[in-house]
């Protein structure tokens, strides 16, 4: 079987096991849903929450980034299926980008809730010409976010503690698309008189980002969860 | 980046020992494991690994299945060298631990698929895997995580099934299983050597796992003794 075959069939494993057991629906989605709510009751002054929506549906996504690579790890580790996978000679880089694009699918969804919330709570708006770089950027974060995340998740899940471990490791390196995305979310939304040009440099930034934990983890992905199971 | 698997190896003879290993030393977090284990299992053998808790039983299993490395001495599992060849010999091999490397959240019938599918398992393989271990009707579209011990048990055993190993490596198989159960996986297990697997057992339970076994082998300090078998072969 091909990496790529066997990539699909790990991702579709892990969608099947969300949709049974409904933790993104169930869970994921209320929790960011609440922390928006918080962020509007902490910053509830005047034009405040406009300005600052699109840092607040970032960092409402790198928390429920942290819930979502949890899960996506502890269906592995729970009955030691991980190790079955290595036992059954699974190519761990399939390994990595199957469940780098459930992952993906998943924050893709809790993405575009949160631009809707981000637009109810906060009053934010989308202008026509923006959506192309709204949507460009949705997309290019969550591919750096599911490459980080997996790559990490995989590197914890076989360490007591993984619970607070992952934050710790995670969102440092995951500071550069919380920068990028916040200000390319800004550029498309005109944020406090941004130019929809000043967008596309940070859009640059995720590529690269994505790109490069995307190769690493490939790469890094079978001697980290050999050393972790 | 489109990547085959790694090209299967040719299978062993009849005639060439499955497992072969000589002053094997394995060490876990500085403390050995195992400390110079030597052991030989032949094609189609039923080996039964006997010794008290903490010998070393698992970790000798886990060595052949590829996922401990050897620190010194030598060992061959299916005709592959267990130092530098164990990612060829993890997809001819099954592993059946403490736990069963299951999906709760998936049904019996969705985790045979998926194991089955991580080597091409045909669906009629898939089908006569669930078949075979007592798992159609009902039981079938349930959830794992609802199945009882010993079904889980049984679940892991048609996956192992459905992914076609050479070497079925188990520990502790009859743990959770009911003496309907047992009789099952003893009949499993036959099975699969009259269809040209090798079968190592790791097991408490001497009084079952001993009838079964061809052999038995004690397992004593990260050391394997001599044999106990009826057969009188070197271990």
């Amino acid at each position: 079987m091909t990496r790529w075959r066997t990539a699909r069939l790990i991702a579709a494993k892990d969608l099947r096991i969300e949709r049974r057991s409904r933790v993104l629906t169930n869970q994921v989605l209320p929790f960011a849903g609440v922390t928006m709510v918080l962020f509007a009751f902490a910053l509830d002054a005047s034009n405040l929450l406009e300005r600052v929506a699109p840092g607040l549906i970032w960092l409402a996504t790198l928390f429920s980034l942290l819930v979502l690579v949890q899960r996506g790890f502890a269906i592995e580790a729970d009955d030691g299926a991980l190790d079955a996978l290595r036992v059954a000679g699974v190519d761990p880089a399939a390994i990595y980008w199957g469940k780098t694009m459930a992952l993906a699918a998943q924050l893709a969804v809790l993405e575009v809730v949160l631009v809707v919330a981000a637009v109810l709570l906060y009053g934010a708006e989308v202008p026509a010409g923006g959506v192309v770089l709204l949507v460009t950027t949705l997309i290019t974060a969550t591919c750096g976010l599911a490459t980080v995340g997996t790559l990490y998740g995989g590197l914890t899940a076989g360490f007591t503690g993984r619970e607070t471990l992952l934050p710790l490791l995670v969102l440092p390196v995951v500071a550069p698309v919380l920068i990028g995305a916040t200000r390319a979310v800004e550029s498309a939304l005109g944020t406090d008189g941004a130019a929809l040009s000043e967008g596309w440099p940070w859009i640059g930034l995720l590529c690269v980002f994505a790109v490069a934990f995307g190769v690493g983890g490939s790469l890094a992905f079978g001697p980290l969860i050999e050393e972790a199971t | 980046m489109e990547a085959e698997p790694t090209a299967p190896q040719p299978p062993t003879t009849a005639a060439e020992p499955v497992v072969v290993l000589r002053d094997v030393v394995a060490v876990i977090g500085g403390f050995p494991v195992l400390a110079g284990a030597s052991l030989t299992v032949g094609h189609g053998e039923i080996v039964l690994l006997r010794g008290p808790n903490g010998a070393g039983k698992t970790s000798l299993l886990r060595l052949c299945a590829g996922l401990l490395p050897i620190a010194r001495g030598d060992g061959r599992v299916l005709g592959l060298d267990l130092a530098t060849q164990r990612d060829s010999i993890r997809p001819r091999v099954g592993l059946l631990g403490h736990r069963n490397g299951l999906y709760g959240d998936l049904t019996v019938a969705e985790n045979v698929t998926f194991w089955g599918a991580t080597v091409g398992a045909t669906p009629v393989e898939v089908e006569a895997s669930i078949e075979r271990l007592g798992l159609g009707g009902r039981l079938r579209d349930l959830p794992v995580a609802k199945l009882s011990a010993g079904q889980r048990r049984r679940t892991a055993l048609a996956c192992l099934m459905a992914r076609r190993a050479e070497l079925w490596l188990l520990d502790e198989p009859h743990a959770g299983l009911d003496a309907s159960g047992r009789d099952e996986l003893d009949a499993v297990l036959r099975q699969a050597v009259a269809s040209g697997a090798t079968v190592v057992v790791a097991s408490h339970e001497l009084e079952r796992a001993g009838s079964l076994a061809d052999r038995i082998v004690d397992v004593v300090g990260g050391q394997v003794g001599r044999p106990a078998g009826s057969q009188g072969c070197e271990p």
